[in-house]
């Protein structure tokens, strides 16, 4: 360590300490990094490279394993219950990232104004995204039970049929959906709410002095200039809906018969109750890079619509 | 007050209702099935306030399906996991903030996306190779998948925002990077550090995916073990409504007395992000 000379270095001049200062980042940190970067190369890195590798073998939980090369991978497209987890992924993504896009934007305007117990209700607010998952699903189950679930009452309440919920094909994604939605509405108010705070008060101020109305503001002025937050909550949102487990497995486990199976429950499935590994892993790879390609995909859309906004300048 | 602001008024608590009552009434009515009798929970019309209330629920679970190991179990797992990654993470948010490494950031990124279930399928065998199914180090381990990425991304925001002119004063008076680290950077980052932990241990302690794949009947976690009332053991809605509720009744409190740290933590990531 030639500290000493340096320092003597540094009083010499506060140019030179400056430069000092951005000088100042040796790779001698490496020691801080070094013991998490070997716990992440054997938690996610090695996890990663030999789910790879078994994808690319006939693997089953106590048989002896077998090269096959890409034989995995070509038996997806003709396997129908892979195919159709896809489609109920999507479809149950598309209305979990859009649902609690519109009333988290919409729940974000209301907390930002300034009323008594603000904090408080922030607090009940946020808690289904924070509760534990499985215990809510529970509770949700006992409310989606059709004869004696609270659902149902309240529906005949207001004078509407008594539904299936979760015990039927076809209302089945819907009331996951809503689930979803009640759960993590919340993490996009959180994240628009953060944009609303940080926006200038000068247009607002102008609008009010032209008399424009409360959809105005939001529509010509809110809206623009929350729309990259809009982007980020609705990025996370995809993430995470594609990943959906806990809250399909504890309330339906894929059914009514496999009709909402995504593919994280088929990939469960295949590899802890079939155990069959190597097809396990390559239906695990496929899902990654659908979920990065989804991804890749918003983040091209937002772009080309920026450059249509700006008249391709940007 | 004029007409149009009491009109406003009205409307924004009306805004303010309709937003949370969906949230208020269900936990409103997780704790009222949770105190009811059979009788009463399968009545219809449905019973807000029973006339009788069923403690014993509570009684029952507490006795029953070994919750008491169960709740130590999640104890030992969360705990575990949460010292864990913040032995490891902090340190590594410090180097990685003041190396200016952000492409560090990716290998956070794609755990972050990676669905948890494409860890088990390796991790799970390796586990099996070495023996360590049927103790809570498998679940321990694990979990670092989800506490390690939070502690590590939370702490490089942090450690981004903290002056750097003290450390250097410090370097200048002869101090080594770990005495910088422990006496200057450390504890000007203990904000940061609480944010990190408070959501590591919610995170841990909410872990449902790896446990039903990883826990023996000894080592189950309480998520698993509710999981496992549904299935077998409990038909009854009451005692299940006791214990999904004593389940997540310890992140309900964290969630409300912790809220700004939370809130903090959740955005800082998505946020900064953009």
């Amino acid at each position: 360590m030639s500290s000493l000379a340096e320092s003597t270095k540094v009083v010499a001049g506060d140019s030179v300490a400056d430069e000092r200062l951005k000088e100042w980042r040796p790779p001698s940190y490496w020691p801080f990094v070094l013991p998490a970067l070997i716990v992440v190369v054997a938690i996610i890195i090695f996890p990663w490279v030999f789910t790879v590798w078994m994808s690319f073998n006939e693997w089953k939980v106590g048989t002896p394993t077998a090269f096959v090369g890409l034989s995995n991978y070509l038996r997806l497209p003709n396997d129908p219950r892979f195919v159709e987890s896809v489609w109920h992924t999507l479809v149950y993504t598309v209305f979990s990232v859009i649902l609690p896009l519109i009333l988290g934007t919409f729940a974000a305007v209301v907390f930002h104004n300034r009323f008594p117990m603000r904090g408080f209700l922030r607090g009940i607010f946020i808690l289904p995204m924070m509760a534990t998952p499985v215990a809510i699903a529970l509770i949700w189950t006992m409310m989606f039970h059709p004869q004696l679930g609270i659902l149902n009452y309240l529906l005949t309440l207001v004078g509407l049929p008594k539904s299936l919920w979760v015990f039927h094909p076809n209302t089945v994604i819907p009331s996951l959906v809503m689930v979803e939605t009640w759960q993590w509405t919340p993490l996009v108010m959180l994240i628009v709410l953060g944009g609303l705070a940080a926006l200038p008060t000068e247009p607002y101020e102008s609008a009010m002095i032209d008399g424009a109305s409360v959809w105005q503001i939001f529509r010509h002025i809110t809206l623009p200039l929350i729309t990259p937050f809009l982007f980020i909550a609705g990025m996370i949102r995809m993430i995470d809906a594609l990943k959906s487990f806990d809250i399909i497995f504890a309330i339906t486990q894929g059914g009514p018969g496999s009709t909402s199976e995504t593919i994280n429950i088929y990939l469960y499935s295949v590899a802890f109750v079939y155990y069959d590994v190597g097809y396990g892993s390559a239906i695990a790879v496929v899902f990654f890079v659908l979920i990065v390609l989804l991804a890749a995909l918003m983040i091209y859309v937002r772009k080309r619509m920026h450059w249509a906004e700006t008249g391709g300048a940007a | 007050m004029s007409l149009r602001q009491i009109l406003g008024k009205i409307a924004l608590w009306f805004s303010v209702i309709v937003i949370v009552s969906p949230a208020i009434l269900f936990f409103v009515w997780m704790l009222s099935l949770s105190v009811k009798y059979e009788i009463d929970n399968a009545s219809y019309p449905p019973i807000l306030i029973p006339d009788r209330f069923a403690w014993q629920n509570y009684a029952d679970v507490l006795k029953s399906n070994r919750f008491i190991t169960y709740f130590f179990n999640t104890l030992i797992v969360t705990g575990s996991a949460t010292l864990l990654s913040l032995l490891v993470g902090v340190p590594a948010g410090y180097g990685i903030a003041r190396m200016n490494a952000h492409r560090a950031a990716i290998v956070i990124l794609i755990a972050r996306i990676t669905p948890g279930l494409s860890y088990l399928i390796p991790l799970f065998l390796m586990f099996q190779w070495i023996g360590l199914l049927g103790t809570l180090w498998p679940q321990i381990i694990i979990h670092l998948v989800v506490t390690v990425p939070i502690v590590i991304w939370i702490m490089i925001g942090y450690f981004e925002t903290t002056p750097l002119e003290l450390e250097e004063a410090a370097r200048i008076d002869g101090a080594t990077r770990w005495q910088i680290f422990a006496h200057v950077a450390l504890p000007m980052a203990r904000p940061g550090i609480a944010v990190a932990f408070i959501l590591a241990v919610i995170f841990s302690w909410n872990n449902f995916v790896f446990g039903i794949v990883l826990a023996g009947r000894e080592t189950r976690t309480l998520p698993v073990a509710v999981y496992n009332m549904i299935s077998f053991d409990q038909l009854s809605w009451g005692p299940l409504a006791a214990a999904a509720l004593l389940v997540t009744l310890p992140v309900l409190l964290l969630t409300m007395f912790a809220q700004r740290q939370i809130v903090a933590g959740l955005t800082a990531g998505a946020v900064k992000g953009g």
